[in-house]
Order: structure tokens, then C-alpha cells, then sequence
């Protein structure tokens, strides 16, 4: 048998977390290091799955399965494919750096570093689960750390309203998402939640026709599907800064990833019937979100609204369901969620020398902080889909794929690359150069570890923009297999 | 070595000199420019290798040489990087790789490299200059070097290297990824002065107005990928079998064929780039970058490119057309789009003072030139202005460079605060800058197509000739724009060259440094020989289309007639005109013209218009009627209602049931879960507890509806 490398992946984070509890507060320095080691481990395995061979079983690898509750068909079933494994490099990549910038959160450094390692084990869970109970225990193991992150350590002014409304939405998401997922399991008559058996359940057209959006909108709630988005910035906002990162850099994946496994995987009749739906609203995403961010005056929700307006891209490349546009969605995926983690990062290094984030009142920074203003116009670059950069390569198969099924999408969508430049560029020319207000005379630059994360994410974004064969080979394999039960069910 | 197995290589010397310096070098300055002459250098001879070894092949346009890599593997199809030569990337990229070059030398004195360094000198601002004493112990001002030097030389390498990957791309894919790139340097060498609102303005309108055309482009990108099920030239535009499918089959959009439609698309992509009505109000706005940049734009890169671009699509543009027979729909689009961009250009191009503004819209009026004879069918005619056109503007270009060099110089000495740039102040400087002046001249006379010498005369005839044949609007709208063009050239020769100084300034000027007049010399031959080669040109380049595509010309006097009285006669009208402008008097035109004057001095308050038609509204709409009403009001507001009325639910609850039903026990429960909640940290004093209550109701709700559905 082979090494098991997700359980490891897995519990890594899970164990730092409950040794974490366990320890002082006082002990910050070991609290810290414990953290940092554990991310980095996370990082590194997640990174070496790549490049460590492994049978294919049914389109998936590393696969270890073991029976919990077989009466009710429940086992603890884990695998990845070529479509999530990035979300896993993603995941350990947003950990590392979410450490890093938080290393000097002084209230409770204890409870904060245990609270992010439930969240990084939350959400490892769920890319690598093949089970549908497993999958939604990882699912809802990350509301409770959440909350608490946001409001304990989150900015004074919106965070209670802020993690109150994030709770709420993802809460009602993840309740009316597990009402498809009961429906599912009955539905089959398989007695198990097993997912790679229900693929192959073959469920009646009306079942699936009905209980499609259920599932996907619920867990599309939180990859911010319109009208459901409006916990996101809300959240983001409010949350702190290594929390904004995860949530917006990873979170959002999790709930994209999720209305594709058990949305589009188990449902494909289901999503052939319901595409139109999903097109439309993530269409509105796009254009909506791009014209919220744009009309922002706060520099976090700038980028919480083009979250928003990004995940869009991601829906609309899954609703079309072919080739170029399930490629782009996973190249999306990635792409967005280095490129806002590296944003979040950024923006609160600004704050934290700052104490603002309104944009009227920042300006010049590139001259104190110039490798802060470095990320965030890479950040930029690849938001705005800029080639030699990822967002590039994800954008352009999304179009590709969305012409194909629905031109009308590609050109209402199409505004979004207009009003995208124009935010992204409105902020970089006020906040990152412009005049420097009286406000801001003498400002540090920022530390050795924030360039630490911003070199390492913006390298990612551009070695992908070079070389998206490093990515897209995996994950053309995964959209293969989608297809292939896309077509099955013909 | 072998042209054919190099030849994709010619991008990458700038591009490693961008790495280089950005990397290794940057605080070197000389040894920055050293490697982006370097970078350039190589590019240039294997240019012209290239080009030498293109000409000797027959039938390169139906067998161009051809080497691509998998890039972006997407399942059974793969997205292809790849470059090909045939006949019209041949000529551009020769065309770009002498431009580039002569640009990249002439920046080396342009930013004063030998200069001390400034004390006062900011990042982001031009060098101002310093007092300093002479050998003689004299105070005199002297020129600093530019403090971001190497980073100049960083970008400029980067915005040569996208143009070289775009003219040598094999499919639409990597040619929109030059573009795209090429989009971004105009952005960051625009704003290289960023220190300047003017040139922060400039940058994101450059880059704004040109992504408008971008985004109609990218999706007639997808259009043609989701028909064809590829990016490759040679596979759609080389193909008749595609284009005739493409050409026949209807899109279902306004009547258009599928071809029809594409080909708008990516039309509109050309207008932005290429600065044609209404895409047109960023290139002015683009001087606000250093000189050499603005060179690189209207001659090198970016506008070239959008003419690069309708010249290779051209096949598809005109697909199901035969000369003589009526135009497809692009064609009419383009066609309609140029003639009247170069007329409307030209108007506002009488009524600018600034040296660089009157060449900016003469380069949008001569594009607009190229743009209306590809779109009645004149192809070749298009190519050779396209070429001749970017010696010569590259050379206009640096020559005022050179010529504002010269006057803040003056205004060093003189000590006088005015606009370097206004020829207002400007007059007699031939005296002051002789070779400027003669490259100036060449450059001015080929712009304004006088006759025989200069090839501004020959490609501007060819597109006449053509028009005369083809459709004779177009040649009266064009003759007109071109009687216009060479008067206003006579005016900036005359206010800037000639007569007497109009400021103490323009009276202390002096010539620039060899490192600057020498490409200037250099470009001034290229544009003056360029006449001597139409015959080969045209051969060359008429390989790239098939044999019913070329139009036969009926042999007339007229054309050849028009075009040298025109350019004659707008040449001497405007000297007659300008001859004895005096300091302080009003532009003789505007007594003679009145408001229309006005409307040419004020651009025809395009800019104005867009501010209240386009720019407001887009603001309202996205903050006012989507942030706050949709968002805020409408959505939130929702959710609001439904949290009030959870709580409102929940006291009721509180009240009626569970005060009165279950006290006591329940009691208790709550006042440990309370003191649990307390311990918990005191965490927050939300009302977690309400919308859990609204939650649990909601899972409630939910588990009836499922065993609701499966009773089914």
C-alpha cells in the first residue's frame, strides 16, 4: 500500500491545530513556529503530489479508502485528480503565506494560529474527499474557526456585522446544499456516500433535473454566485488579514469545487438542463461584481468585489461545460486564488502602516513599500488577464469555451475586461504612486517575510502565465473525466 | 547560418535584454543601454538577414517558414505558440527593427547619459537640471540625466520585443499576446514620468480606450476559434475552403456573414490600437511619455500593429469579394472608419501649437489613410504606407524631440518660464539646428508627399491611384485630407524652422548631440529612398494574395496629377500663410476661419463629450445604481428584512412559547449555555444566538422538505 500522502496532508494542519490549544499564549515564539512548520509541511507535500507517481484509479490518485460507518455507507475516502491537486498547492500556498503575515498577531496568537490550521485542514478535506459525508464534515468544519477568526481579530468597525452575515449566508448555503446531498443519498438507493460509486448511480433525468440546484446553488453560495455574493465582501472585508486571504483565496474554490464535484459530477443531466441558469448568473457576477469593485472607496473592497466578479469567471467556464471552458474554470481557480491572496496580503500591509484603507486618503507608496506595490500590480496584471501572467491563460480558454455554448455570455461578459482595467488601474495610479498626502510622511517598508510572500505568489502567477502546461495537463485530465460523464449521460 | 531555422529568435534579444537589466544591470546605467542596444542590434541584422534571405524565395508567401511549441495543452486541441515568415512579416519586421534601433540610440542622448546625476532629480519626473560652474568659473545650467535611466531601457526593450512577437506570430493567439503586452508598455512608458498627473491621465486612457477595442477583439478570438477550432493563419486565412464557409455562413448578427462579423471584431481591435475615430483621443494624450516613447508608438509598435493586423486578416476582411464587385461589410467598416479619421485628423492638426500634438494627429490621419485603402481593396498600397509612413514618423518624432531638447536648452540660458513645446515660441531654429532641420525637412516633405524625392510621395500616390480606380469618394476625401496634410506641415516647418525667433529661448537654442542627430540622419536616407524600392515592394508583398484579390489599375493621369498639386500647393499655401507669424498675433487661420478654427483647436471637443456621455454615466451607473441601490438597497435590504423579522420571530417565540410553555428547565439550560458562551472569550456581543435560531429553523424546514420530495 501506498504512503498515505493526503492523510498526511490532511492532519498535518489538523494536529497543529489541537497541539496548538494545548500550548500558552505566552509561548508565542513556539505558537508561531509550530505554525509556520506545519504550513510549510503543507506546502511542500502539497507541491511534491505533483511529482510523485501513483495508480490512476477511476481518474483519481493517492487514493485511500477506510470504512467508518458501513451500515450507513460512510468511509473516510480520500483521492485527487488532476483538478484538485492545484487547489491543494493553492491551499498550501495561501497557509504559508497566510503565517507569514500573520506573524505578528499579538492577541491570542494561540487561539489565532490553531483557528487558521482548522480552517487549512478544512478546506485540504474537502478538495480530497471522495466521500460525500466526509466532504461535508470537512465542508462545515471550517464555519465555526471562521466566525471566530472574523470576530475576534477581525477590523473593529464591521466585524461582527461581518461574520455574522458570512455565517449566515454560508450556513443557509452548506443547510440547503446538505438537503440535496440527503436527497442524493436516498435518491440513489445505493446506501452509500460514496462518490465515485453514485457517478455511476445513473439517476433518473427528473431527480437530477430537480435536485441540481439545489446542490449547486447551495454550495455556489459560497463561491459567491449571484444573488447570494453579498457575505463575501462583507466577510472579506471584516475578516483579518491571513483570514481574508484563505477566504477569498481558497474558501471560494471550496465552494466552486464542491458545486462541481457533486453538482456537475453526480448531476451531469442535471447541469445540462440547469447551464443556461448558471451562465446567466455568473455573467451578472462578472459584469456586476467588476462595476461594484469599481464603485469602491475602501482599497479591501475594491478587491472583495472583484472576487466576486472573478469567481464568475470560474461559473460561467463550468456552465458551459466543455472542454476550453471546464479548463479555464481550473486554471481560474488557481489563478484567482493566488492573485487575491497576494492582494489581501497586500492590501494589509498597507493598513498595517497605514491605518487606512481608504483610497482617497493613500498615494505614493511605491516609494516607501515598492515590493508591496510589486504584488499588487502583478495581482493586477493577472486580474486584469494580462498575458505572461495566469489570469491570462485561465481567461481566455473561459471565453473560448463560453462562445461556443452561449456567444452572448462571451459579450455581455466582455465589459467586465473593460471595467477590470479601469479599477485595477484607478487604484494603482492613487494608492501606489500619485501624490503622497501629509499623512504619510515617513512610512517602513515592509518586513523580510511579507517579501517572502509576495516574491513567492507572484512567481507562481507568472510561472504559470509562462508555462500553463505546469497546471493545465493535470487539469485537462480532470476535465476529460467530467466530459466523459457528461457524455455517458447523453 | 540558416535564415529559416533563426528567424523565430529575432524576438528574444530585447527580451533578454528586459531580463538583464530589470535583473542584473539596473543600477549600471551604461551598461543598461548597452544591453538593450545589444538586445536591439541583434534583432536588427537578423531582420535584415531575414529579410535579405525573404527575398530571394519564391512562393514564400504560399511555403513561409514556420516553427511552433505547444503551449497551453487543452485536451485533444492545443494552444500553440508560434512564429512564421512570409512576405508581409518580412517587411515588418525590417521596418520595426530599423525604427527600434535608431529609437533606442537616439534615447541614449535624449536622456542625457554622460549628464551628472541631479540632486533634486525625483523618480518619476523628468530631470530638471542643475547650476553648475564652467571651466571658466561661470554659473551655467546643465542638463541631468534621466534617474530612472535603466528602467527606460527595461521597458522600451519589452514594448520592441512584443512588436517583434506580434509581426512573427503564426496564429491569432500569440499575436493578441504581443498586443496585449505591447498594450501594457504603452501603459508604463505613457506614465513613465508618473510623478506628472498629465501623464498618469494619458497612461490609463491609452490603455483604457485601446482595451475597449480589445475586448471586441478577444471575442472575435473566440468567434473564429469556436468555428474553426483553430488560431493558425495558414489554417484560415490560407485556407479558401475556410473562408468560403466562413464568408457564406450567416451569424445571425445584423445580416452579417460570419466572416462579415469576425472581421468587424477584430476591426475593432485595429481601431483601437491604430487610434482611428472614435477610439482616436488617447494618441495625442500619449506625448505626455519621453519622446523616443511617442516615436515608438506612432511609428514602431502600437499603431503599427493595428494596421499590421487588418493588413493580415485582410484575406478574411475581404472574404467573398472580387475587385470590382461590392465591398463586404468590413471593408465598408474600415473603409468608412479611415477616410474619414484622416480628414477629421487632419482638421484638428491645423489648429495644434504643439510640435508633438500636430504630429500625433497627423499620424492618426495617415493611418486613417492606410485603414480606407485596405478597406476598398488597395492591400499593397495599404503595406507600403504603412512602412514608408513609420521612417518617416519615427523621424518627425525624434526630430522634435530633438527640437524641444534644443528649446528647453534655450530656456535654460534664458532663463524664461514657457512651454518648451508650443511653436508659438519657437521660429528661426534652422540656423540653430541645421541638421535637425535637414532631417526634419526630409521627414516634413515625405509626410506632405513631395513629389519624386521623398517616399511619403510614392505610397500616398499608390493609395490614390487606387481610391481613383476603386471608389472615388474615397480618393476626393483623400486628396483633400492630403492637401491638408501638407499644409499644415508647411505651418510646423515654417513656425518651428523658419522666420525669426519668437522667444529669447528659441534664439539661444542649440543642436543636439551626435548620439542624437545620427539616427535622425540615418532615418531621414530611409525616408527619402523609400520611393526607389516600390516596384520590388509591391511584388513582394502582392505574394501574400491570391491572384483574383489583386486589383488591376486602369493607367491614368489624374491621380498622379492630384497628388503633386496638392501636396505643392498645400506645401506653398501654408509658407505663404505662416511666413511672417509674429510673436504675440493670433494663428492667421483662425482670423481667416473663426469658430471653425475654434473647433479644430479644441479637437472637436471629442474628449468633452465622452467626459458627458460616456465617462459620467459609467460612474453613476456603477456607484450609484449598482452599488447603492442593487446592492445596498435592493439585496441588502432583503437580507436585512429577513434578519429582523428571525429576531422578530424569535422574541415572539421567546415571549409567547417559551416564556410561558417551557420555563424553568429550559432556564437553566440556557443560563449554562450562557455561562459557556461567557467563557467561550467573550468573544462578541452579536446575536449569534437569533440567526443560529433562524438557521436551525431553515434545517427544519429543509429535512421536511426532503422526506416531502421522497415521499414523492
Amino acid at each position: 500500500m501506498q504512503f498515505p500522502y493526503l492523510s498526511v496532508l490532511i492532519f498535518t494542519p489538523l494536529a497543529a491545530a489541537v497541539i496548538l490549544l494545548l500550548l500558552p499564549n505566552r509561548q508565542a515564539r513556539l505558537i508561531r513556529a509550530i505554525a509556520l512548520t506545519a504550513s510549510a509541511l503543507v506546502l511542500g507535500l502539497s507541491a511534491a503530489l505533483f511529482f510523485i507517481s501513483s495508480p490512476v484509479v477511476d481518474g483519481y490518485r493517492f487514493i485511500e479508502k477506510i470504512d467508518w460507518l458501513p451500515e450507513l455507507g460512510i468511509s473516510y475516502h480520500v483521492g485527487v485528480d488532476g483538478f484538485s491537486l492545484p487547489l491543494l498547492l493553492l491551499a498550501g500556498l495561501v497557509a504559508f503565506s497566510g503565517v507569514l503575515v500573520s506573524w505578528n498577531v499579538q492577541d491570542r496568537p494561540r487561539e489565532f494560529f490553531s483557528f487558521f490550521m482548522f480552517l487549512v485542514a478544512s478546506v485540504l478535506g474537502v478538495f480530497s474527499s471522495l466521500d460525500l459525508f466526509q466532504l461535508f464534515f470537512f465542508f462545515e468544519l471550517a464555519v465555526f474557526p471562521k466566525y471566530l477568526m472574523i470576530v475576534m481579530w477581525g477590523s473593529p468597525q464591521t466585524r461582527e456585522y461581518g461574520g455574522m452575515k458570512l455565517t449566515l449566508y454560508l450556513f443557509l448555503g452548506s443547510v440547503v446544499a446538505l438537503v440535496g446531498v440527503f436527497a442524493l443519498y436516498f435518491g440513489s438507493g445505493l446506501n452509500t456516500f460514496d462518490m465515485l460509486a453514485l457517478e455511476k448511480a445513473g439517476l433518473p433525468l427528473a431527480f437530477q433535473q430537480i435536485w441540481f440546484p439545489v446542490i449547486f446553488i447551495g454550495f455556489a453560495v459560497l463561491a459567491g454566485i449571484f444573488p447570494f455574493y453579498s457575505w463575501a465582501p462583507d466577510g472579506h472585508v471584516a475578516a483579518p488579514t491571513a483570514v481574508s486571504m484563505l477566504l477569498a483565496g481558497v474558501e471560494m474554490k471550496v465552494g466552486a469545487f464542491a458545486a462541481l464535484r457533486i453538482g456537475i459530477e453526480l448531476l451531469p443531466q442535471g447541469a445540462q438542463h440547469w447551464a443556461w441558469l448558471i451562465l446567466l448568473l455568473g455573467t451578472i457576477n462578472v459584469v456586476y461584481g467588476a462595476l461594484l469593485a469599481m464603485a469602491q472607496k475602501d482599497l479591501k473592497y475594491v478587491i472583495g468585489y472583484s472576487s466576486v466578479s472573478h469567481m464568475g469567471l470560474v461559473l460561467i467556464g463550468f456552465a458551459a461545460l466543455n472542454q476550453q471552458g471546464l479548463l479555464g474554470a481550473g486554471l481560474q481557480m488557481f489563478s484567482h486564488g493566488v492573485m487575491t491572496a497576494l492582494f489581501f496580503a497586500v492590501v494589509g500591509m498597507v493598513y498595517d502602516r497605514t491605518h487606512t484603507r481608504d483610497i482617497g486618503q493613500l498615494g505614493g507608496l511605491a516609494r516607501f513599500m515598492p515590493l508591496a506595490a510589486f504584488g499588487f500590480i502583478v495581482s493586477g496584471l493577472v486580474s486584469m488577464g494580462m498575458p505572461g501572467f495566469s489570469g491570462f491563460v485561465a481567461e481566455i480558454p473561459i471565453y473560448l469555451g463560453a462562445w461556443r455554448v452561449a456567444p452572448w455570455v462571451a459579450v455581455v461578459s466582455a465589459v467586465s475586461i473593460v471595467i477590470t482595467a479601469a479599477y485595477i488601474l484607478l487604484v494603482v495610479r492613487r494608492v501606489f504612486f500619485g501624490e503622497v498626502p501629509q499623512s504619510l510622511s515617513a512610512l517602513e517598508d515592509i518586513h523580510t517575510r511579507d517579501k517572502l510572500v509576495v516574491l513567492m505568489l507572484s512567481l507562481v502567477m507568472i510561472a504559470v502565465g509562462l508555462l500553463p502546461g505546469l497546471i493545465s495537463a493535470g487539469i485537462s485530465d480532470g476535465v476529460n473525466r467530467i466530459l466523459q460523464l457528461l457524455g455517458g449521460s447523453l | 547560418m540558416n535564415p529559416e531555422s533563426y528567424f523565430w529568435l529575432i524576438p528574444l534579444p530585447p527580451l533578454a535584454a528586459f531580463f538583464g537589466i530589470l535583473l542584473l544591470t539596473w543600477r549600471k546605467r551604461t551598461l543598461s543601454h548597452w544591453l538593450a542596444l545589444a538586445g536591439a542590434g541583434l534583432a536588427f541584422l537578423g531582420s535584415l538577414a531575414v529579410l535579405w534571405r525573404a527575398f530571394s524565395i519564391e512562393h514564400l508567401a504560399e511555403h513561409p517558414f514556420g516553427v511552433s511549441i505547444d503551449w497551453l495543452p487543452a485536451g485533444s486541441s492545443v494552444m500553440r505558440i508560434g512564429a512564421a515568415l512570409d512576405p508581409l512579416g518580412a517587411v515588418s519586421l525590417a521596418f520595426v527593427a530599423v525604427t527600434v534601433l535608431m529609437i533606442f540610440i537616439y534615447s541614449i542622448g535624449y536622456h542625457n547619459h554622460g549628464q551628472p546625476e541631479g540632486k533634486d532629480d525625483l523618480p518619476g519626473l523628468p530631470p530638471r537640471g542643475m547650476e553648475m560652474m564652467d571651466e571658466h568659473g561661470h554659473t551655467v545650467r546643465a542638463a541631468t540625466i534621466e534617474p530612472m535611466y535603466s528602467r527606460f531601457f527595461a521597458l522600451i526593450s519589452l514594448f520592441a520585443f512584443a512588436m517583434f512577437l506580434l509581426v512573427l506570430s503564426d496564429n491569432l493567439l500569440t499575436l493578441y499576446i504581443g498586443w496585449e503586452i505591447m498594450g501594457l508598455c504603452s501603459y508604463l512608458l505613457i506614465g513613465f514620468w508618473y510623478g506628472r498627473p498629465s501623464a498618469r491621465d494619458a497612461a490609463v486612457k491609452a490603455f483604457m480606450t485601446t482595451r475597449i477595442g480589445d475586448a471586441f477583439m478577444l471575442l472575435g478570438l473566440a468567434a473564429l476559434y469556436s468555428l474553426t477550432g483553430t488560431f493558425r493563419f495558414s489554417e484560415i486565412l490560407g485556407s479558401p475552403q475556410t473562408l468560403e464557409i466562413l464568408s457564406t455562413s450567416a451569424s445571425g448578427v445584423l445580416g452579417l456573414s460570419w466572416a462579415g462579423l469576425i472581421g468587424i471584431l477584430l476591426l475593432m481591435g485595429t481601431v483601437g490600437k491604430s487610434a482611428q475615430f472614435p477610439l482616436h483621443v488617447w494618441l495625442p494624450d500619449a506625448m505626455e511619455g519621453p519622446t523616443p516613447v511617442s516615436a515608438m508608438i506612432h511609428a514602431a509598435t502600437m499603431v503599427s500593429a493595428g494596421v499590421y493586423l487588418a493588413l493580415r486578416f485582410f484575406p478574411l476582411i475581404a472574404a467573398g469579394w472580387q475587385p470590382g464587385g461590392p465591398l463586404t461589410a468590413p471593408m465598408l467598416f474600415i473603409g468608412a472608419v479611415g477616410a474619414f479619421t484622416a480628414l477629421f485628423a487632419a482638421l484638428i492638426a491645423l489648429g495644434q501649437d504643439d510640435i508633438k500634438r500636430v504630429l500625433a494627429y497627423s499620424t492618426i490621419s495617415q493611418l486613417g489613410f492606410m485603414l480606407a485603402a485596405l478597406g476598398i481593396g488597395a492591400y499593397v498600397a495599404a503595406a507600403f504606407h504603412l512602412v514608408t509612413h513609420a521612417f518617416f514618423k519615427a523621424l518627425l518624432f525624434l526630430g522634435s524631440g530633438s527640437v524641444i531638447h534644443g528649446m528647453e536648452h534655450g530656456a535654460a540660458h534664458s532663463g524664461e518660464h514657457l512651454d518648451p513645446q508650443n511653436m508659438k515660441y519657437m521660429g528661426g531654429l534652422a540656423w540653430k539646428m541645421p541638421l535637425t532641420f535637414a532631417a526634419f525637412l526630409a521627414g516634413g516633405l515625405s509626410l506632405a508627399g513631395f513629389p519624386l524625392l521623398t517616399s511619403g510621395f510614392w505610397s500616398k500616390d499608390e493609395i490614390l491611384k487606387s481610391a481613383y480606380g476603386l471608389a472615388p469618394v474615397v480618393f476626393y476625401t483623400l486628396a483633400f485630407a492630403a492637401l491638408l496634410t501638407a499644409f499644415y506641415t508647411a505651418r510646423q516647418l515654417t513656425l518651428v524652422f523658419l522666420g525669426q525667433p519668437r522667444s529669447r529661448a528659441a534664439e539661444k537654442a542649440h543642436e543636439s548631440r551626435p548620439v542624437m542627430t545620427w539616427p535622425l540622419l540615418i532615418l531621414a536616407v530611409f525616408a527619402l529612398i523609400g520611393g526607389l524600392v516600390v516596384k520590388p515592394f509591391e511584388h513582394f508583398v502582392a505574394g501574400m494574395l491570391p491572384h483574383e484579390l489583386l486589383v488591376e489599375l486602369p493607367e491614368s493621369a489624374v491621380p498622379v496629377a492630384v497628388s503633386v498639386a496638392v501636396a505643392l500647393g498645400g506645401l506653398l499655401l501654408g509658407w505663404l500663410v505662416y511666413r511672417h507669424a509674429a510673436k504675440g498675433q493670433p494663428d492667421p487661420l483662425e482670423s481667416a476661419l473663426g469658430p471653425l478654427f475654434r473647433a479644430f483647436h479644441r479637437k472637436f471637443w471629442v474628449d468633452e463629450a465622452y467626459q458627458a456621455v460616456i465617462l459620467r454615466p459609467a460612474a453613476w451607473l456603477a456607484e450609484t445604481a449598482v452599488a447603492r441601490w442593487i446592492d445596498q438597497v435592493i439585496l441588502d435590504g432583503i437580507l436585512h428584512a429577513v434578519g429582523r423579522f428571525t429576531l422578530w420571530l424569535g422574541e415572539l417565540l421567546r415571549s409567547k412559547v417559551d416564556r410561558k410553555v417551557f420555563s424553568g428547565g429550559g432556564d437553566a439550560l440556557a443560563a449554562g449555555a450562557q455561562l459557556a458562551g461567557s467563557q467561550l472569550s467573550g468573544l462578541q456581543r452579536g446575536r449569534v444566538q437569533e440567526y443560529m435560531a433562524g438557521g436551525i429553523a431553515v434545517l427544519v424546514l429543509a429535512g421536511l422538505m426532503v422526506l416531502f420530495f421522497l415521499n414523492l
